[in-house]
């Protein structure tokens, strides 16, 4: 604050600098061309920093972070059929991996069934596995510790669902609920504002969330039964700080909702989970992770009045960016995920998954996926960037991007309140319209080359990559569905229209419908034909903004 | 590729119903190409038919899920119908984003209804001489029914008075003030006033903001004085959508004042002097330009006037008796 | 007197995946470039597309996939168009498609198929090139 002399200097190098205003990150902040000590000493921030794994935990959630555990290495093992998923997923558990993601594919995503007609071509699509059935479920999980491996299913609308089987599959083999860890990401209100697989309209959507929650909240205590995403509304478009700041709006009304429930906050706080995104931008990514773990702690205690110091932890799984990946010279994305998953550790993540460099061109074949795992090895092995905790603490650069991302956050939030909160902001289309407009001036940007992506618009060579593609396979559509097929043939008919009526008296009323659920799968009722009776009680959602 | 027709076997597909030949002929229409005259010739006698529904008001207020209502009401009674959905044309670049039909789409796979979205192309209060001649190509398609969506906002944006028989113009409750500041210019152009998403706060307000606005109205005896109908036209499930009803059957009961009490004459009156000015407007500016052209006149004009030598009154009284009354 | 026919141009995103960033930002570059660009939107089925691009006397249909379905829907598309009469309007593509398929594509009459991240002026040029006539 007395430091009269390096503020002139400083500020007489900014002078001499040319072109400030041509330095900004992706949330459009300007950066200095230098940062000192008059940047970060606005009075009465010094508690806001704290230590490790002390409130309000900026500098990681953990008191010894990487020095005891690193994080968990969670790498993609899903492939189109069941039993071909649950061979990747081993072959990730023997190469290191220690936690598992696991997509659908868009039949299932959308709640349709492989033979639904609305399926053809997409069955097992976007490396996602197709369940239709517990039998599907059976399949994936078989031989896999589901007690010991952390399994995060990547399922939103269709999570009831998806717990019940995994439930019922567990109860099958007498694993005890209580030892089941792992997460659903089960984020409905993303759906609406950038993902886009909805069935229902969003307050439904949200019964059937909670609903999980609470189930979850009773019977299994080590799982995490929501994972709030940014990830999805960064590839949408969204910018780092809008990431953040709507990723935490959405956390907070997944708070109120369970306690209009009648849970209380620290009953299921501590198991609510995160989801990031890398962006390119190296330290404003950093400074978004130290952001939200101090907008979340305060929030929570603050405002939601917690008294256990879990419900403040803000955990997070990441991802490196899907969408920061060029078809052109794939191999620069091996780097490009490289310099993510550094920035995702140095701002301390808890998990991480790291993309394969062909992504971009098609399903990642065995060995970009190795490739893509040994980089979080290498880092965590080699670099020695896990030997200290929170390193870069007292950055003035990194210090100063925290609380302007911090201090931009809240002026979202006030927008996002003034519009009756985040349901009626999502029916009011204001998501819609702040991510177009985001993904929009994004493109211009790269287009009037402000942005360079190497390889696209600088350094661009005419000649396309020539890798190694995994083949979809052109078979595997048509065996699926007579399976299934069979299957249906197959099973007590009488059984299956009684729980599918029970379904539909239980979403008329408001008992938790989990317990019905995990009945039905075990009779062989389909996901879908559960969300086809679930759309007929809900009605559908349309998405109708036009921007 | 492209397989051409003559315009006179377009126009009898047309008759016979085939979109692809009632799209190509609106598309010329709309673009004004050489056989758009011969085509709206070969038209003209099989329109007049229709009944033609004006739907205007702010953005968002509803008019599309309106229509997509409206329009299952109509096929309920077995007829066509066509759907022009205009809307304002980029000042800048002249494109447009025309994205209503996300919101018709209960009806895309009935071959009873035909949509086209439509740019205003540059014509303030969005409806353009193109759009009496869409409307034309509609009816002779076979459509019983043509409803025109149009923009607008504002008490100076009533075109769709001219061009319509019915016309409602929708508002919602949160307009509040807005209702008052509009008042005027609703009440002359609005046969029915929709009260749409009466589901949202202040809907009571509104609908005695709007009710004591027309009973303070004065209006002639026996003339149509005009509804309001509140209505709900988005809800997860049908059964809680509300006024749609009412609205098909306050629309009829205008249909039937129309015919009933010869009103509609007036308004078929209305609607073609209006539609003459428009082409009268159009027609004579380009029989002026051609005849200036290649003079180098127009801009010797133009730069008259810039250099304040000439005002546009006298340039223009000037080339009117030049080019348009030598022959008086 | 011909005032210049103006560019109509149908974007949709068929099949079941909603992502649709890259589609709204093409629409909205060719609104830019001063086309008239019809928005389907979501969720479309090929019939649903034809029919509306008929309906609209588009010039081209522009579909974004990205969910590996584009061997299915592109083909759907080609014949509808053909059984309708409409062969004449483009169709072109963007999203995730290998360069092996968007081969396969071509040999069905599909046109263009630019890759996520292409520079909007390309599809724009390639817009006005083949659509001159
Ligand atoms: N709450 C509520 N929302 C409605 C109702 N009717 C329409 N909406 C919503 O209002 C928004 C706009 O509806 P549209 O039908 O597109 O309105 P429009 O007047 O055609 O809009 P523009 O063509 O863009 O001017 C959509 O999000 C609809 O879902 C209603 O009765 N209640
Ligand atoms: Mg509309």
């Amino acid at each position: 604050m007395n430091n009269q002399k390096g503020t002139e200097t400083i500020e007489n190098r900014e002078k001499g600098s040319t072109n400030d205003d041509s330095f900004k990150n992706l949330s459009g902040f300007k950066i200095k061309a230098l940062y000192g000590p008059e940047d970060i000493s606005q009075p009465g921030r010094e508690a806001d920093l704290g230590l490790p794994g002390e409130y309000p935990f900026t500098r990681g959630i953990h008191k010894t972070m990487y020095r005891q555990r690193p994080w968990t290495i969670r790498q993609l093992g899903s492939l189109d059929s069941p039993s071909k998923a649950n061979e990747r997923i081993r072959q990730l558990l023997q190469m290191g991996a220690n936690g598992i993601s696991l997509c659908l594919d868009m039949p299932t995503i959308m709640g349709r069934d492989s033979d639904d007609p609305l399926a053809e071509g997409e069955v097992g699509s976007c490396g996602g596995v197709a369940i239709d059935s517990i039998e599907d479920m059976r399949n994936l999980l078989e031989g896999i510790p589901i007690d010991e491996i952390s399994i995060n299913f990547v399922s939103n609308s269709q999570s009831s669902v998806i717990l019940s089987m995994f439930v019922a599959v567990a109860e099958e083999r007498g694993v005890p609920l209580e030892k089941l860890t792992g997460t659903m990401q089960n984020d409905i209100l993303k759906e609406y504002q950038a993902q886009k697989s909805y069935y229902f309209p969003p307050r439904p959507s949200m019964r059937l969330t909670i609903d999980t929650l609470s189930f979850c909240n009773k019977h299994l205590p080590r799982f995490n039964p929501i994972s709030i995403s940014g990830y999805h509304l960064a590839s949408a478009g969204a910018t780092p700080v809008q990431e953040l700041a709507f990723t935490l709006a959405n956390g907070f009304t997944y708070v109120e909702e369970g306690i209009k429930a009648g849970l209380s906050v620290d009953s299921f706080a501590p198991r609510l989970s995160f989801f990031f995104k890398v962006h390119n931008d190296f330290f404003e990514n950093i400074a978004k992770y130290r952001a939200a773990r101090r907008i979340w702690a305060k929030t929570i205690r603050e405002r939601f009045e917690a008294k256990d110091r879990r419900s403040c932890l803000f955990r997070v799984h990441t991802q490196t960016s899907g969408s920061s990946l060029t078809a052109h010279q794939a191999e620069n994305n091996i780097i490009r995920v490289t310099i993510q998953a550094l920035s995702a550790v140095l701002g301390g993540t808890q998990s991480l998954h790291t993309n394969a460099f062909d992504e971009a061109l098609s399903i990642p074949t065995p060995r970009s996926e190795k490739l893509a795992l040994r980089t979080q090895q290498i880092i965590a092995r080699e670099s020695g960037v896990i030997n200290t905790i929170d390193p870069l603490a007292g950055s003035y650069y990194v210090e100063a991007l925290t609380n302007q991302m911090e201090a931009e956050c809240y002026k979202y939030f006030k927008e996002i309140e003034d519009l009756g909160g985040v349901i009626s902001a999502i029916e009011k289309g204001y998501y819609a319209k702040i991510i177009a407009d985001s993904a929009f001036s994004y493109q211009r940007e790269i287009e009037k080359g402000e942005r360079i992506v190497v390889g696209l618009n600088e350094f661009f060579e005419e000649e396309e990559t020539d890798i190694e593609l995994r083949e979809a396979d052109p078979e595997f559509e048509r065996e699926k569905v007579s399976d299934l097929v069979a299957l249906k043939e197959n099973r007590d008919q009488a059984l299956v229209k009684a729980c599918l009526n029970e379904i539909g008296e239980v979403c008329q009323g408001s008992d938790n419908i989990i317990p019905y659920l995990i009945k039905a799968v075990k009779s062989y009722v389909t996901l879908g034909e559960i969300i086809g009776v679930m759309k007929e009680i809900f009605g559908e959602y349309r998405e109708d903004s036009i921007y | 590729m492209k397989k051409k027709l003559s315009t006179g076997e377009m126009v009898s597909r047309l008759l016979a119903g085939d979109r692809r030949a009632a799209a190509r002929l609106i598309t010329l229409v709309e673009n004004e190409m050489d056989d758009h005259h011969e085509v709206m010739s070969l038209v003209y006698p099989y329109t007049g038919k229709a009944m033609i529904l004006g739907i205007t008001g702010a953005g968002g207020a509803g008019k599309s899920t309106l229509t997509d209502h409206l329009i299952g009401k109509f096929r309920e009674q077995g007829k066509k119908v066509g759907v022009v959905v205009v809307d304002p044309s980029s000042p800048f670049s002249g494109g447009a984003f025309l994205g209503d039909r996300i919101r018709l789409q209960s009806h895309s796979q009935d071959d009873g209804v035909y949509i086209r979205s439509m740019a205003s192309r540059g014509y303030l209060g969005g409806l353009s001489r193109a759009t009496y001649d869409v409307i034309r190509i509609m009816e002779a398609m076979g459509n019983e029914v043509v409803i025109v969506e149009t923009l607008g906002a504002g008490q100076d944006e009533v075109d769709v008075i001219h061009i319509a028989h019915t016309c409602l113009v929708v508002v919602t409750p949160g307009m509040g003030d807005d209702i008052q500041a509009m008042k005027a210019g609703i009440m002359e152009i609005a046969d029915i006033i929709v009260l749409n998403k009466a589901d949202l706060d202040g809907t009571d307000r509104s609908l005695r903001h709007l009710q004591g606005a027309l009973t303070a109205g004065s209006f002639e005896e026996g003339a149509w004085m005009p509804r309001v109908v509140p209505t709900v036209s988005t809800a997860n499930k049908p059964e809680d959508l509300q006024g749609i009803d009412e609205l098909a059957a306050t629309i009829a009961e205008h249909q039937t004042y129309l015919r009933k009490t010869r009103a509609i004459d007036r308004v078929r009156y209305d609607r073609v002097e209006q539609e003459l000015g428009l082409i009268f407007k159009d027609e004579l500016q380009k029989i002026i330009f051609k005849g200036l052209k290649g003079t180098g006149k127009k801009r010797e004009y133009i730069n008259s006037i810039i250099e304040q030598k000439n005002d546009p009154y006298s340039v223009v009284e000037e080339v009117l008796n030049t080019y348009l009354l030598p022959w008086e | 007197m011909n005032k210049g026919r103006k560019r109509r141009i149908l974007i949709a995103k068929p099949g079941l995946d909603g992502h649709d960033r890259g589609a709204k930002v093409v629409a909205r570059a060719l609104r830019n470039a001063g086309m008239e660009v019809i928005y389907a939107g979501l969720h479309q089925t090929p019939l649903q597309i034809v029919n509306a691009a008929i309906d609209e006397d588009v010039d081209a249909i522009g579909l974004s996939i990205l969910s590996g379905a584009h061997k299915t829907i592109f083909p759907k598309i080609m014949t509808l168009l053909k059984e309708k009469g409409a062969s004449d309007i483009l169709v072109f593509g963007g999203g995730t498609i290998p360069k092996k398929d968007r081969v396969e594509l071509t040999s069905l009459g599909v046109g263009e198929i630019f890759t996520t991240g292409t520079d909007t002026h390309v599809i724009i040029d390639y817009l006005n090139r083949t659509l001159e006539t």
